[in-house]
């Protein structure tokens, strides 16, 4: 457990150093691949992974303080994406890509949706089709497109951090 | 047979002959003799040296590939380290003309007071048009700092942190700015879009709106400081039927490659909400 709160601080920072600086101009129509939700659940598909609510709530609060979208917004998803991955990791251990998808592609809906929501309710004028066509739809797409480096990336580092136990 | 001659007379005869041959090379009769054996020891020492020269660089040739290898390898690190050089001078003389054209537009509006600050980042969600800049309340930046760059307005500080800053864009979708146009001063209000396009709303249908008008802020509200260039008209839609026309403006400012701003740090935005009329009971 230790282990992995002192590897989100590192793990995390740098993934949001790298989406505002990097990722964050590089846009397909007008949406945007989400480093930091790839690496939740990435890390949180990993078997062995404890911890996993700490990185979420720590990821929530950090791009909460950086977003003009509000701080619960992203604590919400991220939480929830950390749940599902979860959830999958345990059922559908056999086959990590496609958890890794699916978990990229409902996340992605989650967390565009309820930013969508949180617009809407502060009277920020949002046509839903445009919204969708040009925010949406690309984000989940430059999402899928990441998640398996992403995927090979987290698993590398949970195998450094809970090496798997040799049975002599 | 002993020679009877004087040692004197021998002298004599010898120094006859040598003056003699002296006199006749002076005059130019030894030339063909002369010429034939300098060409003779010349074509001997050409040959000689020839070889000298070709068995020294057989017997040194591996050294000098060596030698040559280490120092292709020792010139090649120069190449690179130049190259790097290069680039990095490359992006100090784009970030210096940058800078000066700053300066130019601080220069050219000194009502104002500027403070220059690179964009580090932008916002992480793709529904928010901010961007991050690298100076805070530290630097003097409050909220509600109008930012523009030497091409015009770019939006207006939305959060401070003692070393950072987050920038609202006048292209995000929850923006909305007083301008005129400066042609008729007509009255219209700026508003951002989802996509980053940037329209015109409320503008009167009496209104005379063409393609090219430049769009200034107005200054109304408060929240900007009045003639800061915007953009120019590049289409305007008029129905009968609707209330307002609308147009599509070109921002003057190139939101993609945003890299320097400068922030107004003396100009106070007003707060005009107390003076907004609320319904009545």
């Amino acid at each position: 457990m230790r282990r992995s709160i002192l590897a989100a601080i590192p793990v995390l920072g740098l993934a949001v150093m790298i989406q505002t600086s990097i990722i964050g101009r590089i846009n397909l129509l007008n949406g945007t691949a989400d480093l930091v939700l790839l690496t939740l659940v990435g890390w949180s598909l990993q078997e062995r992974v404890r911890g996993a609510w700490i990185w979420g709530v720590a990821a929530g609060l950090l791009v909460g303080a950086i977003s003009g979208v509000p701080w619960y917004v992203y604590l919400v998803s991220y939480l929830a994406v950390i749940g599902m991955a979860r959830l999958l990791a345990h059922r559908v251990w056999q086959a990590p890509l496609l958890a890794m998808f699916t978990v990229t592609l409902i996340g992605t809906l989650v967390l565009l949706m309820l930013t969508f929501l949180e617009r809407t309710l502060l009277e920020v004028p949002l046509a839903f089709n445009l919204s969708f066509l040009q925010i949406i739809l690309p984000s989940i797409l430059l999402n899928l497109l990441l998640a398996i480096p992403m995927h090979s990336l987290m698993r590398d580092l949970a195998n450094r951090l809970y090496p798997a136990e040799v049975i002599p | 047979m002993k020679t009877n001659f004087p040692r004197s007379l021998q002298t004599v005869i010898i120094a006859l002959i040598a003056f003699g041959l002296v006199a006749l090379a002076l005059g130019g009769y030894f030339n063909p003799v002369t010429s034939w054996f300098t060409r003779l020891t010349v074509d001997a020492q050409t040959w000689v040296s020839t070889r000298y020269l070709a068995l020294a660089d057989f017997l040194t040739v591996p050294r000098d590939v060596a030698s040559l290898r280490q120092r292709n390898t020792e010139l090649e690190a120069e190449v690179a380290q130049l190259q790097t050089q290069v680039i990095d001078l490359q992006q100090k003389v784009t970030e210096t003309n940058i800078l000066s054209a700053l300066v130019d537009f601080a220069r050219a509006n000194p009502i104002y007071s500027y403070k220059a600050a690179a964009v580090i980042g932008r916002d992480p969600s793709p529904f928010l048009r901010y961007v991050i800049i690298n100076i805070g309340t530290n630097q003097g930046v409050l909220p509600g700092m109008p930012v523009v760059t030497d091409k015009g307005l770019v939006g207006r500080v939305d959060a401070v942190i003692s070393e950072a800053a987050r920038v609202q864009l006048i292209t995000d979708s929850a923006s909305a700015i007083n301008v005129r146009l400066q042609s008729s001063s007509t009255e219209a209000m700026l508003v951002g879009s989802v996509t980053g396009d940037v329209s015109l709303d409320m503008i009167a249908q009496d209104a005379a709106v063409t393609i090219g008008d430049v769009v200034l802020t107005s200054g109304l509200g408060g929240s900007f400081p009045p003639n800061l260039l915007v953009g120019q008209v590049i289409s305007v839609r008029k129905l009968d039927y609707e209330l307002f026309q609308t147009a599509s403006i070109q921002p003057s400012v190139d939101f993609n490659q945003l890299g320097f701003v400068l922030v107004i740090t003396t100009f106070a935005p007003v707060d005009i909400t107390p003076l907004v009329a609320t319904p009545g009971p």
